[in-house]
C-alpha cells in the first residue's frame, strides 16, 4: 500500500476477506441536473441568509445603541450597494424558504419521485424569483417614499 | 492495489475502527430540531417582512418606538432566537461534511460561538430597545 489513505478503503466481505471498497464517482462525473443545484442552492442560500440575519441583528443593535450609530447603519441600508445586499438577502431567504418547504413536503413522502421533483424543480425557481421580485421592489419602494418624505419634513422643520 | 485481498497490517482491529466511526446518537434530536424550527420560521419570518413594509426607510426615533412595543419584542426575540439555532444547526451539518481532521472541532465551535453571541447581541439589542420605550412613557 503506497498511500496511507487507501486504508480507509479496506473494508471487510461477508465471507471475511478483506476487500477494497469502491469509491464513489467524483462530481465532474455526473450530467448536469437542475435539482444538483437547487440542492446545493439551499445550502448557499442558507449561509447567506445567516449573514444578512448578523446584518439585521448589527441593524437593531445600532437602533439600540442611539441616533449616532443607527445614522451608520441608515447609511448602509440607504445606498445602492447596501441595497443590492439587501436584496440578496432577501432573495436568499425567500429560496430557503422554498426550498425548506419543499424539504418538509419531501419529509412526509410526498413529492420525491424522479418525475415530480424534476417537475417541480423550475416551479420552486419561478415561485422564487417572483415572490423576491414582488417583495424587494415593495420594499425598496416604500424605503424610497419614506426617505423622501423624511427629508421633506426636514427642510420644511 | 491488485484485485486479489490486500494485506494489510492494521493493529486496530475493524470493530473498534467502526465503533470510532458510528453514529453519535444525537441525529435524529439534530433532525427534529431543524424541522420544528424550520417549521416556527415561517410564521416569524412573514411578520419580519411585514413589519419591515411599515418600517423601510424608517429614522432612529420610528425604529426605536417599534422595538420597545411588546409584541413587536416578543415577537423580535423569538425570531432571533429561532434564526440563529436553526443557523447553527444548519452550519454544524455543512462543517460536519466539509471540514475534516483536525480542524473539524474547532470549526464547529466556531461555530457554535459566532451563532450564539449573535443571537445574543440580537436579544440584548431588543431588551434596550423595551428598556427605552418603558424610560420614555
Amino acid at each position: 500500500m503506497q498511500d496511507i489513505r487507501k486504508a480507509l478503503y479496506v473494508g471487510t466481505r461477508s465471507d471475511g476477506r478483506l476487500i477494497q471498497r469502491p469509491m464513489s464517482p467524483h462530481l465532474q462525473i455526473y450530467r448536469y441536473r437542475l435539482s444538483m443545484v437547487l440542492s446545493i442552492s439551499n445550502r448557499l442560500t442558507g449561509v447567506a441568509a445567516t449573514g444578512g440575519a448578523a446584518l439585521g441583528v448589527f441593524w437593531l443593535a445600532a437602533a439600540a445603541k442611539g441616533p449616532k450609530a443607527f445614522a451608520t447603519a441608515r447609511k448602509v441600508t440607504g445606498n445602492p450597494a447596501g441595497q443590492l445586499l439587501l436584496v440578496g438577502w432577501l432573495a436568499s431567504v425567500v429560496y430557503h424558504t422554498v426550498g425548506g418547504i419543499r424539504h418538509l413536503i419531501w419529509d412526509s413522502g410526498k413529492r420525491y419521485d424522479k418525475e415530480e421533483l424534476n417537475k417541480d424543480g423550475p416551479v420552486a425557481v419561478g415561485v422564487t424569483a417572483g415572490v423576491s421580485t414582488v417583495l424587494a421592489a415593495g420594499l425598496l419602494g416604500v424605503a424610497a417614499k419614506r426617505a423622501r418624505a423624511l427629508a421633506k419634513a426636514g427642510k420644511a422643520s | 492495489m491488485t484485485d486479489s485481498a490486500p494485506h494489510i497490517e492494521v493493529m486496530r482491529s475493524q470493530l473498534s475502527r467502526a465503533r470510532g466511526l458510528g453514529a453519535g446518537g444525537s441525529g435524529t434530536g439534530h433532525w427534529w430540531a431543524e424541522r420544528v424550527t424550520a417549521a416556527s420560521l415561517l410564521p416569524l419570518s412573514t411578520w419580519f417582512i411585514i413589519q419591515m413594509f411599515r418600517l423601510g426607510g424608517a429614522d432612529h426615533a420610528e425604529v426605536v418606538k417599534w422595538g420597545g412595543k411588546p409584541v413587536n419584542a416578543t415577537m423580535l426575540t423569538a425570531l432571533i432566537i429561532t434564526t440563529f439555532y436553526h443557523a447553527q444547526l444548519g452550519l454544524q451539518v455543512i462543517v460536519d461534511d466539509y471540514v475534516h481532521g483536525k480542524a473539524h472541532l474547532p470549526t464547529r465551535i466556531l461555530v457554535k460561538l459566532v451563532t450564539s453571541l449573535l443571537g445574543l447581541l440580537g436579544v440584548f439589542a431588543v431588551i434596550k430597545l423595551v428598556a427605552a420605550g418603558s424610560r420614555r412613557s
